[in-house]
Parts: C-alpha cells; structure tokens; sequence
C-alpha cells in the first residue's frame, strides 16, 4: 500500500519531506534485507530472489494480460527459452562460456522471436481461442525441451543442463574457473559484511526489478500503452481510431516474451541447474494467478500478487510441520498437499471476495462501478 | 496397410473419448463462457470412484458378473462427480457470474488444485491399477486387432453423444439451454430459469465425464490424481478445434484429434527416420489445433461472430 501512495503523491503533488522520508525508508528496508533474511537463514534470500524473479514474471505478463488484455496461458515458454539459452551459452554442455551481459540480451531476442512467431499468425484469434493456443505453445516447448537430446543433443532431455555459470560482472569469459571481475559464486568481505552468492543475485535482480518497474510504468503512461487500453476494452472501437491493432497487440506479445526471456536467463544463471520441469503448465498458471489476484493492469497490484503467492506458500512450508505437530503430536497430512490445499482455496477465495484482484486497478475499478456486467 | 488401420482404431477410441470429455467443456463454455479448468479433474473423480467401487466389489467376492460391477461402478462414480460439479458451480462460479471474466477462470483453477490434492490424500499418490474386469478379446479386422474393450468404449461414447444431442435438440430442457446460451438475459425473460439450466449443464457434463472417466480407467487398466490434467488439456483443446461451443464440433473436434495423435505417433517415426519418435505423442494435439485455427479462427464447425464485447 505504501507503494501505491507514493506513486500517487508523486504525480499529485509536489516532494514533500514526508515523501522522500518514505523513499529513504523503503531504500534502506530494500538494502537490509537479505542480511536480515540471511540471519534467518540462506534459505529465505533464495526464495526472495526467486519471487523478485516472479514479480519480474508476472509484470511482463501483466503487458500482455493487463495492459493489451490478451490472455496468455504459455507465458512459462518464453521464460523457458530464456533460461535455455542462457544455459546452452554458459555451461560446459557445448563449452561456450559467454558472459552475461551477451546472453541476456539473446535470451530476450530469442525469447521475443517466438512470441512473434506464436502471435503473428495467432494474435487476430478472440480471446479465449487465444488463450488456449499460447497454452498450446507452452506444453509443445516443454515436450522440446523434454526430447531434443536426439538425434543431437541439445537440450539434455528431461535431464537437464547443470553447472550453468553463474553471473560474472566484468569478464569475457563467464566460466567460474577464470572470472576475473566480480563473481556471484561464493562469498565476498566487503565493508565488513559478508556478501554469499544469494545475496549478491538479490541486489542485481533488485536493480532489474527497478528497471522493469520504471519500464512498465512509463509503458503504461505511453502512447502505446494507451493503444493497448484501448483494445483491451473495445478492440473496434480502437481500430476505429487509427491503433493498427494486429501490430500493437503483436509488441505487446514481443514485449512481454522479453522480459520472460530476461528472467530465465537470470533464473538459469541464479540456479545453476534447469530442467523441463521449471517450465510447466503449472507454472504458467501460477504467473497468471498472481497478475490477476493481485490485480491486473495495476502494476503495484500485481507486484503484491507476486509477493504473496511467492511467500504465502513457502510460509506454509515452514508452519504447517509444526502446527501439526503441536496440534496432534505428529504428522497427519504431508506439507505439500496442505500447502497445496491452502493454495487452492486461497485462489477460491481472494477471487470470491475480490473478484478484480487485491488492488485492482482504476480503469477496472471504474469500469466495474459504471457497469458491473461488463469490464 | 494393417498398421494404418490399427492406428485407425485405437484413434477411433481414444478420440471417443477426448469427444465425450470435450462436450463437458464445450457446454459449459457455450453457456457461460467459462474455460471450466476443473472438468479433467472430474474425470479422475470419476475414475478414481469407479476404482474404489470395483476393487471393493471384487474383494467382497460378489461373484457378479463383470459387466454389472462396472454398472454398479458407474451407478455410484456419475452421481458423486454431479454432485462435485454441482458443488463448484454453486461455490466457486456462481457468485462470480457477472465478475470480470478472468476471475471465475481463476477459481477454476483452485478448484482444479483441490480436487486433485483432496483426491490424493483420499487416494495416494501412486498409480491406482485398475483390476482386469473384462477379460480382453481380440478381434481382428483386416490385419488389425480391435479389443472388446475398444468395441465397448466406441459404442457407449457414441449412444451417449447421440443421448446429448437428443437432450440438446429434443427436449424443453435443452431448448432452455440453447436458448441461454444464445442471450441470458432475454432466455430469462422468456422465463427459464437460467441458474437452474447452468447448473444442470454443469452436472451432465460431469456425468459425461465420469463415463470418460471409467472408460479410460479400463482402457488403460489405471488411475493417478494428475490423470485428469493432460487429458483435460487435450479434450480442451478438442473441444476448441471443433468450435467451442458447438455441440457436434466437440464430437468431430475430439475424434480428429484421437486420430491426429494415434497416426502421429504411429507414423512419425518413419517419417523421420527415427529421429523423432512416439514420445513427442503429445504435441501433435496442440500442433494441428495452432494449425486449424490459423486457418480457421473460430475452429472448424464454428461460426464466425462477429467481436461482441
């Protein structure tokens, strides 16, 4: 919530001492975290990174599904291609070690051309045939992934690819073994603290994050994010007013496929290890359920989704053992179906009761209040 | 040629199948516009239920003939996954009718992950093995082998689509729902009682689905929680390829792509000198839906509507 009031004083009135108060305070909450999380244990700044990695996730589905309004039910694939690329371009499975700051970008490009392909001759389908195509697309490239390790190994089956470089700022060469700048592997001393690997991968997607955040919101301000407004709420009526529908639709395809692609080559290089597991249905449906409980087209809405889906199971993970235990005296049901139950209802029942999402945002907002039946 | 034919036959069944589950989603789309996400796992109830009830028959030494342990089976698997369906209508769909239309797709999803999470904690997590009921017969027809099994699956499916399509276009009840489907708002002026029609094409989709479900517990002698998901996905997908919505494009929709999957998988092989193989059996369904809608955007039986917001 504090998010969301400051974007509003930002733009309403002028910077207020209270104002950069909150900015200084989210700033150095933001810095403090992870030695904060890592005092708790290692564990936890993992599973912050890997939800920085699904806010990442599901603000770039919130181009497609929020802004433009295109349902996507593949969205894991592009995140998928991202990762791979990363994967092939940095691991001793072809012996390419190519530094990061190379292959994001490719793994963006890569994932963007697929989205192009997949959108170009599919993005003129209503709605809900839509949704099932990109579904489509999702599992054909998990059954790739799965099978091309014949008749030349590509993508080492169901296998996976191991021992993925991580990140190394300032080298030509990403391999771990001649890094010669700053290395994600390990621990670092610096000012007295001791920065291990997680710690340092929170900071950079930190500052991917922001960057994304700044992306969006200016996208959402543009004039292209208000072409995509338009055709999510009246795709005639924008034509009608000059939007070259097919070709805005397809950049929001393009540009959601990017930052898909920009988050599995982080996702890669952060875990070390992927395989065709990571980029299953389910894990697209799970983006999709935090765009839109959370609230989709509004941006700190759907950053909150993110948050809460990321956390709320882990936090189930770590309560309900000894819940059980303290309850019963031992262990009745296993942690990951509760989990899973919870997560199910929880899904039920923020819909049932916030049907446009925790924050949903003002275009919804204000289209549900004129007219309920629609929006 | 006699391999051709037997690709022929198993498509013909499995297509049965992915037809009788792709009415289930098309009804259910055609009249609310819902993705219902949590179809495939009535299924898996459906088989799930007939498992139990025929391994505890067969246990209790009935000494009943095959055949009316799996009537008892479905005597008891149909009426638990109506009242599944007509328990997430009324709880997770219902409240949501006129919310925006991503929501209800969303419970759908919940709904999916309790079902299979309940199921399992009923049933475990490990592939329940159906118990050979039927003594399999073989047939054979030009060089190909058709089972009693195929012969059953094929002629039920068929007297159940033709059972639908006479409810649909025979009856006060199935004009109710075309005429729902068609405009809500004026059908409940014309005085039908539209919660009544939703919830009865809920619960005869689930009734479907729990016939699906048996068959293709006994056709592949087994039955896991996450049965219903890929299945789900491919009657889906059927379901879409014909038209969604369209009664008899379900049909066709599921029946093509039994057959697409069982002469892809048959035949890619040596088509592609064993680079590829049967373990891309899974994309073929997907593959010639993005195909068919490039072509045909509103699937193949659709009609073309023109955007109503």
């Amino acid at each position: 919530m504090t998010a969301t009031t400051t974007a509003t004083t930002m733009k309403a009135q002028p910077r207020t001492a209270k104002f950069w108060a909150g900015v200084a305070f989210i700033t150095i909450s933001l810095l403090a975290l992870p030695f904060v999380l890592a005092m708790v244990g290692t564990a936890w700044v993992r599973i912050t990174n890997l939800a920085i990695l699904f806010i990442f996730l599901s603000l770039g589905l919130n181009i497609v599904v929020g802004f433009a309004g295109l349902l996507d039910l593949g969205y894991i694939a592009f995140f998928g291609v991202g990762a791979y690329v990363y994967a092939l371009l940095a691991s001793p499975h072809f012996n390419i070690h190519l530094p990061f700051w190379i292959i994001l970008p490719i793994g963006a490009l890569a994932a963007c051309f697929f989205g192009v392909i997949l959108g170009a001759p599919t993005l003129k389908l209503r709605g809900d045939y839509l949704a099932i195509v990109t579904l489509g697309f999702g599992e054909i490239v998990r059954v790739f992934l799965n099978n091309l390790s014949r008749p030349i190994n590509i993508t080492n089956g169901p296998k996976g690819l191991a021992q993925i470089d991580p990140i190394c700022i300032g080298s030509v060469s990403s391999n771990p073994y001649n890094c010669s700048g700053i290395s994600f592997r390990g621990t670092d001393k610096f000012l007295g603290l001791d920065f291990s690997g997680p710690i340092k991968y929170y900071y950079l997607l930190l500052i991917f994050l922001i960057a994304v955040i700044i992306i969006n919101k200016r996208l959402q301000d543009s004039r292209i994010g208000r072409a995509w407004e338009a055709i999510r709420e009246d795709e005639i009526a924008a034509r009608a007013m000059g939007i070259n529908t097919t070709n805005v639709k397809l950049l929001a395809f393009a540009m959601g496929a990017s930052f898909g692609g920009i988050a599995g080559g982080m996702f890669s290089a952060m875990q070390g290890f992927i395989s065709p597991e990571s980029f299953i249905l389910v894990e697209s449906i799970m983006v999709l359920a935090m765009v839109v409980l959370g609230g989709m087209g509004n941006i700190w809405g759907v950053m909150l989704g993110a948050v809460l889906l990321s956390f709320v199971p882990e936090l189930l993970r770590y309560t309900v053992e000894p819940f059980q235990k303290a309850m019963f005296g031992k262990m009745l049901v296993e942690p990951e179906v509760i989990r899973m139950l919870l997560f199910g209802l929880a899904l039920v029942l923020v819909m049932l009761y916030r049907p446009s999402g925790i924050l949903p945002s003002s275009v919804r907002q204000r289209a549900g209040a004129a007219n309920p039946a629609k929006a | 040629m006699d391999i051709f034919i037997q690709q022929i036959i198993n498509g013909l069944t499995l297509g049965c199948v992915y037809a009788v589950v792709a009415l289930g989603y098309t009804m259910v789309y055609g009249i609310i516009q819902l993705i219902n996400f949590a179809h495939g796992d009535i299924v898996m109830i459906g088989a799930m239920m007939s498992f139990t009830v025929i391994t505890s028959l067969l246990a209790a030494n009935t000494g009943l003939p095959p055949l009316v342990i799996l009537a008892i089976a479905t005597a008891f698997a149909v009426p638990v996954c109506m009242l599944t369906a007509y328990v997430m209508e009324k709880v997770a769909y219902k409240p949501l009718r006129n919310a925006p239309r991503l929501a209800p797709l969303i419970t759908a999803i919940g709904v999916s992950i309790l079902l299979q999470h309940i199921a399992m904690l009923i049933w475990g997590r490990s592939p329940k093995g159906f118990p050979d009921l039927i003594k399999l017969e073989n047939y054979s027809i030009g060089g190909a082998v058709i089972s009693n099994i195929q012969i059953g699956i094929i002629l039920l499916s068929v007297v159940m689509m033709a059972g639908l399509v006479w409810l649909i276009y025979r009856t006060k009840m199935g004009v109710a729902m075309r005429a729902t489907s068609q405009n809500q708002a004026v059908a409940g002026l014309m005085g039908v009682n539209v919660n009544k029609v939703i919830t009865s094409t809920f619960t005869i989709g689930a009734a479907l689905a729990a016939v699906a479900g048996i068959m293709i517990g006994t056709y592949y002698s087994q039955a896991q929680y996450t049965m219903g998901e890929l299945l789900g996905l491919k009657a889906f997908c059927a379901a879409v390829l014909g038209g969604i919505g369209n009664i008899a494009g379900a049909m066709l929709g599921g029946i093509l792509l039994g057959l697409v999957e069982a002469l892809g998988t048959g035949y890619i092989g040596d088509f592609t000198n064993n680079i590829f193989g049967s373990n891309y059996r899974d994309v073929f369904a997907f593959l010639v839906l993005i195909l068919v809608l490039v072509f045909r955007p509103s699937g193949i039986l659709g009609e073309r509507v023109g955007d109503r917001a």
